[in-house]
């Protein structure tokens, strides 16, 4: 598949799997609003919770570094400017994904 | 980056006046912007005072009788003063529209008619559409086929024909590709929404045989994935075509190509 494709059918894809995702994650906050440690860590370690955390945040941290990727290529003109902001974005949707996939394990694991 | 002002030398500025004649009974003030390659001066808007009383009713009325009446270096384009020959594009009251076809009624307060946004102006109301014209050829708007050409004609069924309406209607007027943001920022690069809905009207033509072909040239984020479904293009259109709807049919042939 051609990438300008592959991107356009990913963004659609990414933002279709957000809408339950999303709504889980917002279920799940307004449920255990002062809920005390022990409460949370036991909610967060229920495999299903934990999986449905982490697609959430696969999915909506991929759905913003593609979004985010198209509204630099539209703004930023200059080559070296635009390769080295598009990076900019890659590394930090790659570690805020990365932090936060290994903070749901450490808690699912622990 | 993309340049969101303007350049110091192209910010209009306050023109001339040219008032009504004294026994004028339904006076209008039409502002008008104007710029001449001629001269050193930055863009001014003008504002003609026009008696409505002897005039027609369409903005292009207004126009033509400022230049035959009060200043004939006003410059624009027109030729069929019925919206089929798309020459009187430009900005009126703040949209892109045909002159011919905006009633001045429907015109609250002044009239502020600017060419159309975002391209370079060749005098006062008179864009260059060169780059726009080419992206069109690019996309080869005429019939292509393989197989032998038969005797007597391509035939076509009525609901085959059905296809291409809201397409074939077209004018090339440049009122939707100049009201789109993904144009003004990226048009070196992005088709733009009027050689797209041409794209599509061969795509949808049951008689070409290149389908393939020209999908394949128009895969690509720039060329046809700047559209970001903003649709200025089909609220802009004088025809009340909509090109959104063509470009969103050409991204689902692309995706039911490949899955």
């Amino acid at each position: 598949m051609d990438k300008s494709t592959a991107h356009f059918l990913k963004q659609r894809l990414t933002a279709l799997a957000n809408i339950p995702l999303a709504l889980f994650f917002l279920y799940a906050l307004m449920t255990h609003a002062g809920a005390d440690y022990e409460t949370m860590r036991a909610f967060l370690s229920n495999p299903l919770v934990s999986a449905a955390l982490l697609g959430f945040i696969v999915s909506a941290l991929w759905h913003m570094y593609l979004g985010m990727q198209i509204i630099i290529e539209d703004y930023i003109h200059g080559e070296a400017l635009k390769l080295f902001v598009l990076a900019l974005n890659f590394l930090f949707c790659l570690s805020v994904g990365f932090v936060s996939v290994l903070s749901a394990l450490r808690i699912w694991m622990a | 980056m993309v340049q969101l002002t303007l350049p110091r030398n192209s910010r209009p500025k306050e023109g001339r006046v040219w008032e009504a004649p004294a026994d004028a009974k339904d006076v209008r003030v039409f502002r008008v912007y104007r710029w001449s390659p001629d001269d050193e001066e930055n863009p001014h808007v003008d504002s003609y005072h026009v008696d409505l009383a002897s005039c027609g009713p369409m903005v292009l009325d207004a126009l033509i009788k400022i230049k035959n009446e009060m200043d004939s270096t006003l410059t624009f384009r027109r030729s069929c003063r019925e919206g089929i020959c798309g020459s009187c594009s430009m900005n009126i009251d703040g949209t892109n529209t045909l002159a011919c076809i905006k009633n001045i009624k429907d015109i609250r307060g002044d009239v502020k008619i600017y060419p159309l946004p975002h391209m370079p102006i060749v005098k006062d109301l008179v864009p260059d559409l060169t780059h726009f014209y080419e992206q069109y050829s690019s996309i080869e708007p005429w019939l292509q086929t393989r197989t032998d050409e038969p005797s007597d004609e391509w035939r076509q069924s009525p609901e085959e024909r059905e296809k291409i309406d809201g397409h074939y209607e077209c004018i090339l007027c440049a009122c939707c590709s100049t009201s789109c943001p993904s144009y003004w920022w990226n048009s070196e690069r992005y088709l733009g929404p009027a050689a797209l809905l041409q794209a599509h009207r061969w795509l949808e033509d049951s008689r070409d045989e290149l389908t393939d072909e020209r999908l394949d040239r128009l895969e690509d984020s720039f060329r046809l994935y700047r559209c970001h479904t903003i649709m200025n293009c089909a609220k802009a259109c004088p025809k009340g075509l909509s090109p959104a709807k063509a470009i969103a049919g050409i991204k689902r042939k692309l995706v039911d190509r490949e899955i």
